[in-house]
Protein backbone atom coordinates (compact mmCIF):
# COMPACT_ATOMS: atom_id res chain seq x y z
CA UNK A 1 0.00 0.00 0.00
CA UNK A 2 1.25 3.83 -0.64
CA UNK A 3 0.89 4.04 3.03
CA UNK A 4 4.12 6.27 3.40
CA UNK A 5 4.28 8.22 0.15
CA UNK A 6 4.94 11.69 0.70
CA UNK A 7 3.91 13.87 -1.81
CA UNK A 8 5.76 15.42 -4.83
CA UNK A 9 6.09 19.18 -3.02
CA UNK A 10 6.33 22.06 -5.94
CA UNK A 11 8.28 24.81 -5.36
CA UNK A 12 6.85 26.43 -2.55
CA UNK A 13 7.00 29.81 -3.04
CA UNK A 14 3.13 29.87 -3.31
CA UNK A 15 2.25 33.27 -3.73
CA UNK A 16 2.22 34.27 0.06
CA UNK A 17 2.32 37.78 -1.78
CA UNK A 18 -1.05 37.28 -2.96
CA UNK A 19 -4.39 37.55 -0.99
CA UNK A 20 -5.84 34.04 -0.84
CA UNK A 21 -7.90 33.95 -4.48
CA UNK A 22 -9.96 31.12 -2.88
CA UNK A 23 -11.27 33.29 -0.33
CA UNK A 24 -13.29 34.87 -2.88
CA UNK A 25 -15.05 32.55 -4.20
CA UNK A 26 -18.00 31.46 -3.31
CA UNK A 27 -17.42 28.12 -1.38
CA UNK A 28 -17.65 25.60 -4.34
CA UNK A 29 -18.91 22.02 -4.84
CA UNK A 30 -15.38 20.84 -3.51
CA UNK A 31 -16.63 19.72 -0.45
CA UNK A 32 -13.97 17.38 1.43
CA UNK A 33 -15.59 14.00 0.71
CA UNK A 34 -14.60 11.54 3.29
CA UNK A 35 -14.38 8.35 3.55
CA UNK A 36 -12.27 5.26 1.40
CA UNK A 37 -11.67 5.94 -2.19
CA UNK A 38 -13.70 4.52 -4.61
CA UNK A 39 -13.97 4.26 -8.86
CA UNK A 40 -16.74 6.76 -8.40
CA UNK A 41 -14.68 9.21 -6.54
CA UNK A 42 -11.87 9.46 -8.80
CA UNK A 43 -14.16 9.08 -12.90
CA UNK A 44 -16.13 12.05 -10.82
CA UNK A 45 -14.66 15.18 -12.27
CA UNK A 46 -17.84 17.10 -11.72
CA UNK A 47 -16.86 19.85 -9.42
CA UNK A 48 -13.89 20.73 -11.55
CA UNK A 49 -15.96 20.76 -14.68
CA UNK A 50 -18.61 23.04 -13.15
CA UNK A 51 -15.61 25.40 -12.29
CA UNK A 52 -15.03 25.53 -15.58
CA UNK A 53 -18.80 25.83 -17.04
CA UNK A 54 -19.43 28.69 -14.65
CA UNK A 55 -16.04 30.53 -15.92
CA UNK A 56 -17.18 29.97 -19.45
CA UNK A 57 -20.98 30.98 -18.81
CA UNK A 58 -20.20 33.78 -16.53
CA UNK A 59 -16.79 35.21 -14.84
CA UNK A 60 -16.12 38.37 -12.16
CA UNK A 61 -12.93 39.72 -14.73
CA UNK A 62 -14.85 40.44 -17.68
CA UNK A 63 -17.03 41.89 -15.90
CA UNK A 64 -14.81 44.39 -14.64
CA UNK A 65 -14.11 45.62 -18.44
CA UNK A 66 -17.35 45.36 -20.10
CA UNK A 67 -19.16 48.64 -20.67
CA UNK A 68 -22.44 49.04 -19.68
CA UNK A 69 -23.83 51.71 -22.43
CA UNK A 70 -26.40 53.49 -20.78
CA UNK A 71 -30.31 52.80 -20.88
CA UNK A 72 -31.79 54.49 -24.66
CA UNK A 73 -34.19 56.56 -23.19
CA UNK A 74 -35.78 57.41 -26.88
CA UNK A 75 -37.94 54.54 -27.76
CA UNK A 76 -40.78 56.57 -27.88
CA UNK A 77 -43.12 58.78 -30.54
CA UNK A 78 -42.07 61.87 -28.92
CA UNK A 79 -39.02 60.90 -26.79
CA UNK A 80 -37.79 60.41 -30.24
CA UNK A 81 -37.52 63.77 -31.70
CA UNK A 82 -36.88 65.15 -28.09
CA UNK A 83 -33.61 62.92 -28.45
CA UNK A 84 -32.93 64.42 -31.76
CA UNK A 85 -32.89 67.56 -30.67
CA UNK A 86 -30.60 66.69 -27.99
CA UNK A 87 -28.15 65.58 -30.55
CA UNK A 88 -28.51 68.41 -32.73
CA UNK A 89 -27.65 71.31 -29.80
CA UNK A 90 -24.44 68.21 -28.56
CA UNK A 91 -22.87 67.74 -31.94
CA UNK A 92 -23.87 71.37 -33.86
CA UNK A 93 -23.80 73.81 -30.58
CA UNK A 94 -22.23 72.21 -27.31
CA UNK A 95 -19.43 70.76 -29.51
CA UNK A 96 -17.88 73.17 -31.46
CA UNK A 97 -18.14 75.59 -28.93
CA UNK A 98 -15.92 73.19 -26.65
CA UNK A 99 -13.66 72.71 -29.12
CA UNK A 100 -13.17 76.63 -29.50
CA UNK A 101 -12.52 76.50 -25.27
CA UNK A 102 -10.30 73.96 -25.68
CA UNK A 103 -7.91 75.68 -28.44
CA UNK A 104 -8.03 78.95 -26.54
CA UNK A 105 -6.96 76.74 -23.86
CA UNK A 106 -4.05 75.69 -25.70
CA UNK A 107 -3.08 78.93 -26.69
CA UNK A 108 -2.94 80.53 -23.90
CA UNK A 109 -1.00 77.87 -22.05
CA UNK A 110 1.36 77.05 -24.82
CA UNK A 111 1.66 80.29 -25.15
CA UNK A 112 2.58 80.92 -21.12
CA UNK A 113 4.51 78.00 -20.88
CA UNK A 114 6.92 78.06 -23.99
CA UNK A 115 8.21 81.23 -22.76
CA UNK A 116 8.44 79.66 -19.18
CA UNK A 117 10.48 77.31 -19.75
CA UNK A 118 12.77 78.77 -22.04
CA UNK A 119 13.36 81.83 -20.31
CA UNK A 120 13.30 81.34 -16.86
CA UNK A 121 15.99 78.15 -17.26
CA UNK A 122 18.35 79.67 -14.20
CA UNK A 123 15.04 79.97 -11.72
CA UNK A 124 14.47 76.74 -11.49
CA UNK A 125 11.79 77.45 -8.56
CA UNK A 126 10.10 79.90 -9.82
CA UNK A 127 9.87 78.28 -13.00
CA UNK A 128 8.55 74.98 -11.68
CA UNK A 129 6.10 77.20 -9.76
CA UNK A 130 4.28 78.75 -12.85
CA UNK A 131 4.62 75.71 -15.42
CA UNK A 132 2.87 73.90 -11.73
CA UNK A 133 -0.03 76.75 -12.28
CA UNK A 134 -0.17 76.59 -16.34
CA UNK A 135 -0.44 72.85 -16.50
CA UNK A 136 -3.23 73.29 -13.49
CA UNK A 137 -4.97 75.90 -15.83
CA UNK A 138 -4.52 73.57 -19.17
CA UNK A 139 -6.49 70.61 -17.21
CA UNK A 140 -9.24 73.07 -16.22
CA UNK A 141 -9.67 73.95 -20.00
CA UNK A 142 -9.66 70.50 -20.51
CA UNK A 143 -12.52 69.44 -18.33
CA UNK A 144 -14.39 72.94 -19.13
CA UNK A 145 -14.61 71.36 -22.77
CA UNK A 146 -15.99 67.79 -21.37
CA UNK A 147 -18.29 70.61 -19.24
CA UNK A 148 -16.96 68.60 -16.06
CA UNK A 149 -19.16 68.90 -13.25
CA UNK A 150 -16.27 67.40 -10.48
CA UNK A 151 -17.15 67.73 -6.67
CA UNK A 152 -14.57 67.61 -4.71
CA UNK A 153 -15.11 66.77 -1.08
CA UNK A 154 -12.27 66.45 2.02
CA UNK A 155 -9.13 68.11 2.57
CA UNK A 156 -6.88 69.06 -0.40
CA UNK A 157 -3.77 67.43 -0.73
CA UNK A 158 -0.90 69.09 0.75
CA UNK A 159 2.68 69.30 -0.26
CA UNK A 160 4.57 67.27 1.80
CA UNK A 161 7.15 64.97 1.54
CA UNK A 162 7.04 61.02 2.11
CA UNK A 163 3.26 60.90 0.77
CA UNK A 164 1.97 59.45 -1.87
CA UNK A 165 -1.63 59.06 -3.76
CA UNK A 166 -3.44 56.29 -4.82
CA UNK A 167 -6.45 56.32 -6.93
CA UNK A 168 -9.07 54.31 -8.64
CA UNK A 169 -8.62 54.64 -12.01
CA UNK A 170 -11.31 54.59 -15.05
CA UNK A 171 -9.93 56.57 -18.10
CA UNK A 172 -7.07 58.72 -18.59
CA UNK A 173 -9.40 62.14 -17.70
CA UNK A 174 -9.05 60.49 -14.03
CA UNK A 175 -5.49 62.31 -14.13
CA UNK A 176 -6.67 65.60 -15.71
CA UNK A 177 -9.81 65.61 -12.80
CA UNK A 178 -7.22 65.46 -10.20
CA UNK A 179 -4.65 67.78 -11.65
CA UNK A 180 -6.79 70.83 -12.22
CA UNK A 181 -7.07 70.99 -8.54
CA UNK A 182 -3.10 69.80 -7.85
CA UNK A 183 -0.41 69.33 -10.02
CA UNK A 184 0.88 65.69 -9.17
CA UNK A 185 3.46 63.93 -11.09
CA UNK A 186 1.47 60.85 -12.32
CA UNK A 187 3.17 57.53 -12.91
CA UNK A 188 1.49 56.71 -16.36
CA UNK A 189 1.89 54.16 -19.02
CA UNK A 190 3.91 55.44 -22.20
CA UNK A 191 1.02 56.26 -24.74
CA UNK A 192 2.19 56.69 -28.24
CA UNK A 193 0.51 59.66 -31.09
CA UNK A 194 -0.08 63.04 -29.25
CA UNK A 195 -0.89 61.48 -26.58
CA UNK A 196 3.00 60.16 -26.21
CA UNK A 197 4.03 64.07 -27.40
CA UNK A 198 1.91 65.48 -24.44
CA UNK A 199 4.08 63.53 -22.34
CA UNK A 200 7.43 63.80 -23.08
CA UNK A 201 7.13 67.70 -23.26
CA UNK A 202 4.73 68.83 -21.09
CA UNK A 203 4.07 66.25 -18.42
CA UNK A 204 8.10 66.29 -17.71
CA UNK A 205 7.98 69.39 -16.21
CA UNK A 206 5.89 68.29 -13.70
CA UNK A 207 7.69 65.33 -12.73
CA UNK A 208 5.80 62.38 -14.51
CA UNK A 209 7.44 59.23 -15.13
CA UNK A 210 7.10 57.04 -17.62
CA UNK A 211 6.89 52.90 -17.81
CA UNK A 212 6.01 50.21 -20.16
CA UNK A 213 4.13 47.42 -19.46
CA UNK A 214 5.15 44.39 -21.81
CA UNK A 215 8.67 45.00 -20.31
CA UNK A 216 9.73 43.48 -17.39
CA UNK A 217 12.93 45.05 -16.35
CA UNK A 218 11.06 48.25 -16.33
CA UNK A 219 9.63 47.35 -13.23
CA UNK A 220 12.42 47.52 -10.96
CA UNK A 221 13.63 50.93 -12.70
CA UNK A 222 10.36 52.80 -11.98
CA UNK A 223 10.42 51.82 -8.48
CA UNK A 224 13.88 53.08 -8.35
CA UNK A 225 12.55 56.15 -9.45
CA UNK A 226 9.37 56.16 -7.48
CA UNK A 227 11.60 56.32 -4.29
CA UNK A 228 13.74 59.23 -5.78
CA UNK A 229 10.71 61.07 -6.63
CA UNK A 230 9.85 60.52 -2.93
CA UNK A 231 12.74 61.22 -1.29
CA UNK A 232 12.94 64.80 -3.40
CA UNK A 233 11.84 67.49 -1.18
CA UNK A 234 10.82 70.02 -4.23
CA UNK A 235 9.08 67.23 -6.19
CA UNK A 236 5.24 67.53 -6.65
CA UNK A 237 2.50 64.91 -4.89
CA UNK A 238 2.99 61.60 -6.68
CA UNK A 239 0.11 59.94 -8.23
CA UNK A 240 -0.17 56.25 -8.50
CA UNK A 241 -3.00 54.41 -10.03
CA UNK A 242 -2.27 50.87 -8.38
CA UNK A 243 -5.12 48.55 -10.41
CA UNK A 244 -2.24 49.66 -13.47
CA UNK A 245 -5.32 49.46 -15.95
CA UNK A 246 -8.35 51.11 -16.71
CA UNK A 247 -11.78 49.61 -14.83
CA UNK A 248 -15.23 50.03 -15.69
CA UNK A 249 -15.80 52.21 -12.59
CA UNK A 250 -17.57 49.49 -10.75
CA UNK A 251 -15.36 47.14 -10.14
CA UNK A 252 -11.62 47.61 -8.70
CA UNK A 253 -9.22 44.74 -9.66
CA UNK A 254 -6.28 43.96 -6.95
CA UNK A 255 -3.91 46.76 -6.36
CA UNK A 256 -0.46 46.83 -7.41
CA UNK A 257 2.16 46.64 -4.46
CA UNK A 258 4.66 49.12 -5.55
CA UNK A 259 2.82 52.19 -4.24
CA UNK A 260 2.70 50.68 -0.71
CA UNK A 261 6.19 49.77 -0.25
CA UNK A 262 7.85 53.09 -0.31
CA UNK A 263 7.62 53.80 3.42
CA UNK A 264 5.17 56.48 2.84
CA UNK A 265 2.07 57.98 4.10
CA UNK A 266 -0.29 56.39 1.05
CA UNK A 267 -3.43 58.97 0.80
CA UNK A 268 -6.47 57.43 -1.04
CA UNK A 269 -8.50 59.22 -3.90
CA UNK A 270 -11.60 58.24 -4.61
CA UNK A 271 -13.44 58.87 -7.60
CA UNK A 272 -16.63 57.75 -8.98
CA UNK A 273 -18.62 59.10 -12.64
CA UNK A 274 -21.86 59.43 -12.47
CA UNK A 275 -22.88 57.33 -15.91
CA UNK A 276 -26.43 59.17 -16.50
CA UNK A 277 -24.58 61.86 -18.21
CA UNK A 278 -21.77 59.79 -19.75
CA UNK A 279 -19.80 56.88 -19.69
CA UNK A 280 -16.63 57.55 -18.53
CA UNK A 281 -15.02 54.08 -18.88
CA UNK A 282 -12.46 54.49 -21.45
CA UNK A 283 -12.18 50.82 -23.21
CA UNK A 284 -8.91 50.97 -24.33
CA UNK A 285 -9.46 47.76 -26.13
CA UNK A 286 -12.32 48.90 -28.14
CA UNK A 287 -11.37 52.54 -29.20
CA UNK A 288 -8.92 55.08 -28.75
CA UNK A 289 -8.24 57.90 -26.88
CA UNK A 290 -8.69 60.63 -29.26
CA UNK A 291 -12.22 58.60 -29.97
CA UNK A 292 -12.64 58.29 -26.14
CA UNK A 293 -12.04 62.16 -25.84
CA UNK A 294 -14.54 62.98 -28.88
CA UNK A 295 -17.34 61.18 -27.22
CA UNK A 296 -16.85 62.84 -23.87
CA UNK A 297 -17.24 66.28 -25.98
CA UNK A 298 -20.43 65.33 -27.39
CA UNK A 299 -21.72 64.48 -24.34
CA UNK A 300 -24.07 66.62 -22.03
CA UNK A 301 -21.50 66.38 -18.98
CA UNK A 302 -18.72 64.61 -17.63
CA UNK A 303 -20.12 64.53 -13.63
CA UNK A 304 -17.99 62.92 -10.93
CA UNK A 305 -17.07 63.02 -7.43
CA UNK A 306 -13.70 62.89 -5.78
CA UNK A 307 -13.23 62.25 -2.43
CA UNK A 308 -9.74 62.70 -0.69
CA UNK A 309 -9.94 60.74 2.43
CA UNK A 310 -7.68 60.08 5.35
CA UNK A 311 -4.28 58.93 4.46
CA UNK A 312 -3.33 55.85 5.80
CA UNK A 313 0.20 54.38 7.29
CA UNK A 314 1.07 50.82 6.94
CA UNK A 315 0.32 49.38 10.18
CA UNK A 316 2.96 47.48 12.30
CA UNK A 317 3.34 43.52 11.35
CA UNK A 318 1.03 44.09 8.43
CA UNK A 319 2.18 43.16 4.71
CA UNK A 320 2.42 45.63 2.02
CA UNK A 321 0.10 43.33 -0.48
CA UNK A 322 -2.36 43.24 2.99
CA UNK A 323 -1.90 47.00 3.13
CA UNK A 324 -2.65 47.59 -0.29
CA UNK A 325 -6.10 45.84 0.59
CA UNK A 326 -6.93 47.90 3.17
CA UNK A 327 -6.69 50.76 1.11
CA UNK A 328 -8.30 49.54 -1.79
CA UNK A 329 -11.33 48.28 0.80
CA UNK A 330 -11.24 51.82 1.61
CA UNK A 331 -11.75 53.24 -1.67
CA UNK A 332 -14.27 50.62 -2.55
CA UNK A 333 -16.69 51.61 -0.06
CA UNK A 334 -16.33 55.32 -0.49
CA UNK A 335 -17.15 55.10 -4.57
CA UNK A 336 -19.30 52.29 -3.85
CA UNK A 337 -17.67 49.73 -6.09
CA UNK A 338 -17.07 46.01 -6.10
CA UNK A 339 -13.71 44.49 -5.25
CA UNK A 340 -12.79 41.45 -7.61
CA UNK A 341 -9.26 39.18 -6.82
CA UNK A 342 -7.96 39.60 -9.59
CA UNK A 343 -5.06 41.42 -11.22
CA UNK A 344 -5.13 43.84 -13.53
CA UNK A 345 -2.78 42.59 -16.03
CA UNK A 346 -4.16 39.35 -16.99
CA UNK A 347 -6.40 41.71 -19.46
CA UNK A 348 -2.85 41.48 -21.14
CA UNK A 349 -1.63 38.13 -20.47
CA UNK A 350 -2.53 34.99 -18.78
CA UNK A 351 -2.83 33.67 -14.89
CA UNK A 352 0.57 32.41 -13.58
CA UNK A 353 0.50 28.80 -13.36
CA UNK A 354 0.71 28.84 -9.77
CA UNK A 355 -3.20 28.86 -9.51
CA UNK A 356 -3.59 25.47 -11.28
CA UNK A 357 -1.31 24.02 -9.41
CA UNK A 358 -2.50 25.21 -6.20
CA UNK A 359 -5.69 23.62 -7.52
CA UNK A 360 -3.80 20.44 -8.67
CA UNK A 361 -1.73 20.05 -5.09
CA UNK A 362 -5.24 19.84 -3.66
CA UNK A 363 -6.88 17.33 -5.53
CA UNK A 364 -3.68 15.14 -4.94
CA UNK A 365 -3.64 15.69 -1.30
CA UNK A 366 -7.24 15.14 -0.41
CA UNK A 367 -6.54 11.34 -3.32
CA UNK A 368 -3.62 10.48 -1.04
CA UNK A 369 -5.83 10.99 2.29
CA UNK A 370 -8.46 9.02 1.06
CA UNK A 371 -6.16 6.40 0.14
CA UNK A 372 -4.87 5.82 3.85
CA UNK A 373 -8.64 5.43 5.15
CA UNK A 374 -10.02 1.80 5.58
CA UNK B 1 -27.05 30.67 -38.03
CA UNK B 2 -24.11 31.83 -40.43
CA UNK B 3 -22.87 35.18 -39.03
CA UNK B 4 -23.76 36.42 -35.72
CA UNK B 5 -25.68 39.16 -35.88
CA UNK B 6 -26.32 41.31 -32.62
CA UNK B 7 -30.10 40.83 -32.46
CA UNK B 8 -31.84 37.22 -31.90
CA UNK B 9 -34.70 36.40 -33.63
CA UNK B 10 -37.36 34.64 -32.13
CA UNK B 11 -36.70 32.10 -34.84
CA UNK B 12 -33.01 31.95 -33.74
CA UNK B 13 -33.79 31.52 -30.34
CA UNK B 14 -36.40 28.71 -30.72
CA UNK B 15 -34.01 27.20 -33.46
CA UNK B 16 -31.31 26.89 -30.86
CA UNK B 17 -33.91 26.08 -28.34
CA UNK B 18 -34.57 22.59 -30.04
CA UNK B 19 -31.14 22.03 -31.10
CA UNK B 20 -30.49 22.02 -27.17
CA UNK B 21 -33.65 19.98 -26.21
CA UNK B 22 -35.06 22.90 -24.73
CA UNK B 23 -32.79 22.40 -21.57
CA UNK B 24 -32.43 25.87 -21.06
CA UNK B 25 -35.14 28.44 -21.20
CA UNK B 26 -35.22 31.40 -24.32
CA UNK B 27 -34.15 34.06 -21.10
CA UNK B 28 -31.64 32.41 -20.73
CA UNK B 29 -30.72 31.49 -24.62
CA UNK B 30 -30.63 35.52 -24.57
CA UNK B 31 -27.95 35.63 -22.07
CA UNK B 32 -26.05 33.12 -23.32
CA UNK B 33 -25.88 34.98 -26.65
CA UNK B 34 -24.83 38.10 -24.94
CA UNK B 35 -21.66 36.25 -23.13
CA UNK B 36 -20.80 34.75 -26.38
CA UNK B 37 -20.47 37.81 -28.58
CA UNK B 38 -18.65 39.45 -25.14
CA UNK B 39 -16.37 36.51 -25.80
CA UNK B 40 -15.92 36.08 -29.51
CA UNK B 41 -14.33 40.06 -29.95
CA UNK B 42 -14.62 40.51 -33.63
CA UNK B 43 -17.70 38.67 -33.95
CA UNK B 44 -16.75 36.15 -36.00
CA UNK B 45 -19.51 33.07 -35.44
CA UNK B 46 -17.09 31.47 -33.24
CA UNK B 47 -14.62 31.62 -30.22
CA UNK B 48 -11.29 30.73 -30.51
CA UNK B 49 -9.34 29.42 -28.21
CA UNK B 50 -7.13 32.60 -27.42
CA UNK B 51 -10.69 34.09 -26.58
CA UNK B 52 -11.62 31.60 -23.93
CA UNK B 53 -8.23 31.47 -22.49
CA UNK B 54 -8.75 35.15 -21.67
CA UNK B 55 -10.97 34.88 -18.93
CA UNK B 56 -8.38 33.93 -16.38
CA UNK B 57 -11.09 31.86 -14.18
CA UNK B 58 -10.94 28.94 -17.16
CA UNK B 59 -8.24 29.15 -17.65
CA UNK B 60 -6.92 28.45 -14.40
CA UNK B 61 -8.97 25.18 -14.21
CA UNK B 62 -6.35 22.00 -14.41
CA UNK B 63 -9.13 20.54 -17.18
CA UNK B 64 -9.41 23.10 -19.27
CA UNK B 65 -6.80 21.84 -22.03
CA UNK B 66 -9.77 19.26 -22.38
CA UNK B 67 -12.89 20.90 -22.73
CA UNK B 68 -10.83 23.45 -25.17
CA UNK B 69 -10.87 20.67 -27.74
CA UNK B 70 -14.19 20.28 -27.01
CA UNK B 71 -15.32 23.88 -27.54
CA UNK B 72 -13.01 25.31 -29.41
CA UNK B 73 -14.70 26.88 -32.63
CA UNK B 74 -18.22 25.91 -32.27
CA UNK B 75 -21.15 27.85 -33.13
CA UNK B 76 -23.29 29.62 -31.32
CA UNK B 77 -26.11 26.77 -31.66
CA UNK B 78 -23.20 24.39 -30.74
CA UNK B 79 -21.69 26.41 -27.77
CA UNK B 80 -25.08 25.98 -25.83
CA UNK B 81 -25.75 22.43 -26.77
CA UNK B 82 -22.55 22.17 -25.38
CA UNK B 83 -23.18 24.02 -22.51
CA UNK B 84 -26.93 22.23 -21.80
CA UNK B 85 -25.31 19.73 -19.93
CA UNK B 86 -25.16 21.84 -17.11
CA UNK B 87 -28.40 22.77 -16.89
CA UNK B 88 -30.62 22.07 -14.08
CA UNK B 89 -32.82 20.22 -16.19
CA UNK B 90 -30.27 17.59 -17.82
CA UNK B 91 -30.69 14.15 -16.85
CA UNK B 92 -28.34 12.53 -14.73
CA UNK B 93 -27.70 10.34 -17.88
CA UNK B 94 -26.85 13.04 -20.12
CA UNK B 95 -24.43 14.50 -17.68
CA UNK B 96 -22.52 11.31 -17.11
CA UNK B 97 -22.53 11.25 -20.95
CA UNK B 98 -20.36 14.62 -20.94
CA UNK B 99 -17.87 13.71 -18.33
CA UNK B 100 -17.51 10.34 -20.84
CA UNK B 101 -16.46 12.56 -23.53
CA UNK B 102 -14.58 14.48 -21.61
CA UNK B 103 -12.70 11.15 -20.53
CA UNK B 104 -12.78 9.55 -24.17
CA UNK B 105 -10.43 12.03 -25.77
CA UNK B 106 -10.01 10.07 -28.93
CA UNK B 107 -14.30 9.91 -29.50
CA UNK B 108 -13.99 6.01 -29.71
CA UNK B 109 -16.71 5.27 -27.49
CA UNK B 110 -14.48 3.82 -24.85
CA UNK B 111 -12.34 4.88 -22.02
CA UNK B 112 -9.05 2.88 -21.16
CA UNK B 113 -6.97 2.86 -18.25
CA UNK B 114 -4.55 5.35 -19.88
CA UNK B 115 -7.60 7.62 -20.69
CA UNK B 116 -8.08 7.90 -16.88
CA UNK B 117 -5.01 8.37 -15.97
CA UNK B 118 -4.72 11.00 -18.50
CA UNK B 119 -6.96 12.97 -16.81
CA UNK B 120 -6.02 12.24 -13.19
CA UNK B 121 -2.81 13.70 -14.86
CA UNK B 122 -4.18 16.83 -15.43
CA UNK B 123 -6.05 17.32 -12.12
CA UNK B 124 -3.16 16.36 -9.78
CA UNK B 125 -0.14 17.85 -11.86
CA UNK B 126 2.96 17.49 -11.00
CA UNK B 127 2.13 16.39 -7.29
CA UNK B 128 1.92 12.68 -7.82
CA UNK B 129 4.00 10.48 -10.19
CA UNK B 130 3.20 8.37 -12.47
CA UNK B 131 3.81 5.63 -10.42
CA UNK B 132 1.49 6.90 -7.84
CA UNK B 133 -1.22 7.25 -10.22
CA UNK B 134 -1.44 4.13 -11.99
CA UNK B 135 -0.76 2.35 -8.66
CA UNK B 136 -4.25 4.45 -6.84
CA UNK B 137 -5.81 4.00 -10.20
CA UNK B 138 -5.41 -0.22 -10.57
CA UNK B 139 -6.08 -0.98 -7.05
CA UNK B 140 -9.79 1.18 -7.00
CA UNK B 141 -10.12 -0.56 -10.44
CA UNK B 142 -9.95 -4.24 -8.88
CA UNK B 143 -11.75 -3.51 -6.08
CA UNK B 144 -14.79 -2.72 -8.30
CA UNK B 145 -13.90 -5.69 -10.57
CA UNK B 146 -11.97 -4.07 -13.70
CA UNK B 147 -8.32 -4.60 -14.94
CA UNK B 148 -5.70 -2.66 -16.26
CA UNK B 149 -6.92 -3.70 -19.62
CA UNK B 150 -10.49 -3.37 -19.46
CA UNK B 151 -12.28 -0.98 -21.62
CA UNK B 152 -14.98 1.34 -19.90
CA UNK B 153 -17.92 2.11 -21.59
CA UNK B 154 -20.75 4.62 -21.36
CA UNK B 155 -22.62 1.66 -19.59
CA UNK B 156 -19.87 1.30 -16.96
CA UNK B 157 -20.07 4.74 -16.10
CA UNK B 158 -23.21 4.95 -15.48
CA UNK B 159 -23.23 1.73 -13.51
CA UNK B 160 -20.20 3.77 -11.28
CA UNK B 161 -21.38 7.21 -11.46
CA UNK B 162 -25.00 6.69 -11.56
CA UNK B 163 -25.89 5.62 -7.74
CA UNK B 164 -24.07 8.90 -6.63
CA UNK B 165 -25.56 12.35 -6.29
CA UNK B 166 -23.63 14.12 -9.09
CA UNK B 167 -24.06 18.00 -8.85
CA UNK B 168 -23.10 19.42 -12.35
CA UNK B 169 -24.93 22.83 -12.74
CA UNK B 170 -24.71 26.32 -13.71
CA UNK B 171 -26.47 29.37 -13.16
CA UNK B 172 -27.01 31.40 -15.97
CA UNK B 173 -27.22 34.38 -14.93
CA UNK B 174 -30.59 36.49 -16.61
CA UNK B 175 -30.98 40.38 -16.01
Amino acid sequence: MSGSEKLTSSSSELDLDRPNIEDYFPSSSIQEPRGKLRLRDLLDISPTLTEAAGAIVDDSFTRCFKSNPPEPWNWNVYLFPLWCCGVVVRYLILFPSRVIVLTLGWIVFLSSFIPVHVLLKGHDKLRKKLERYLVELMCSFFVASWTGVVKYHGPRPSRRPKQVFVANHTSMIDFIILEQMTAFAVIMQKHPGWVGLLQSTILESVGCIWFHRSEAKDREIVARKLREHVRGIDNNPLLIFPEGTCVNNHYTVMFKKGAFELGCTVCPIAIKYNKIFVDAFWNSRKQSFTTHLLQLMTSWAVVCDVWYLEPQTLKVGETPIEFAERVRDIISVRAGLKKVPWDGYLKYSRPSPKHREQKQQSFAESMLQRLQER
Amino acid sequence: MGQAPSMLTQYDIEEVQEHCNNLFSQQEIVSLYQRFCQLDRNAKGFISADEFLSVPEFAMNPLSQRLLKMVDGLNFKDFVAFLSAFSAKATIQHKIEFIFRVYDSDSNGKVSFNDILEVLRDLSGSFLSDKQREQVLSQVLAETGYTKESYLMLDDFIKVLGSSDLKIEVEVPVD
